[in-house]
């Protein structure tokens, strides 16, 4: 194994981990609910509901936020690796897996790790196994 | 309203920790994910810092019923480590290391205006109603439907 270290910036991770664990911390304690994603991305789809209003508050400062991180610092746009056809492949799976397994990485890998929940410790434990797979498939054997 | 607002300043929070982080950037996510090339741990230091701040939060959590703008503070109350849980991570790790993009950088990618992350979370999005269409052919769920984890 190699180390990128022209990439590895532990600092900012830190960093940008602690405000993601900020995140949950106030969410849990002021609201009462989970910070994951993809519950809140799902549950924002059940239009009505009394828990939709504030799920799409969260989405909207989600979506809002690349602007005031671009207006403090000259962060670089993302770009995607993929074409669109497994885009969408990779959508509908995180979509459906996300929602089958009952977390994504800010659910279990976050949240679910800060419970000590043994639930979140397999899923993550397994997420990233199929991920670490997955992208051995694609960038050494087809890639 | 206090609600609304509560929640878009966690979203913002959230969103900036993705930025400051590089998560948002899917060669980041896929730099972590492939051992076999050049490993860029960043995110592991990711995770470390967000569990080391959120986890004095979640004892308070267990320990309080109610949280500061009223109502119960819901943790998840499933226990068993089951098919469900482990067939949907492992499709959602395959989705996960196919494109290098999780459900919060995706919707925050949306807020660079690229039309990739688009597709990505309209396909997410799809994803979760093909999950609830096709419910009724798995066995009721043992825990909380509403939440993750």
């Amino acid at each position: 194994m190699t180390i990128d270290w022209a990439h590895f910036a532990p600092l900012s991770a830190l960093a940008g981990g602690a405000l993601i664990g900020v995140a949950a911390a106030f969410l849990i304690l002021g609201a009462g609910r989970i910070l994951g994603a993809a519950g809140i991305v799902g549950g924002a789809l059940d239009i009505g509901s009394v828990e939709a209003p504030w799920r799409w508050s969260l989405i909207a400062g989600l979506v809002v936020s690349p602007l005031i991180a671009r207006s403090l610092s000259d962060i670089a746009a993302p770009v995607f690796l993929v074409h669109w056809p497994a885009l969408i492949v990779s959508g509908l799976l995180v979509g459906f897996g996300a929602r089958l397994g009952s977390g994504c990485t800010s659910g279990h890998g976050v949240c679910g790790l800060a419970r000590l929940s043994p639930r979140s410790a397999v899923a993550t434990v397994v997420f990233m196994a199929t991920a670490v797979v997955t992208v051995f498939i694609t960038h050494h054997l087809i890639g | 309203m206090k609600r609304n607002l509560f929640a878009l300043a966690i979203g913002l929070i959230f969103g900036l920790g993705l930025c400051i982080s590089g998560m948002y950037l899917p060669a980041k996510v896929i730099g972590f994910l492939d051992l076999a090339g050049a490993w860029d741990p960043s995110l592991a230091f990711v995770m470390i810092g967000a569990i080391v701040v959120a986890l004095p939060a979640f004892w308070i959590a267990k320990r309080r019923s109610n949280a500061w703008l009223g109502g119960a503070i819901e943790l998840p109350t499933a226990r068993s480590i089951d098919a469900p849980l482990i067939v949907g991570s492992a499709i959602f790790g395959i989705g996960w290391g196919l494109a290098g993009v999780c459900p919060a950088p995706g919707v925050v990618d949306l807020g660079f205006l690229n039309g990739d992350a688009a597709i990505f979370v309209a396909a997410m999005a799809a994803g979760v109603l093909i999950y609830r269409a096709t419910s009724h052919w798995r066995l009721p769920d043992a825990g909380v439907l509403t939440q993750d984890a």
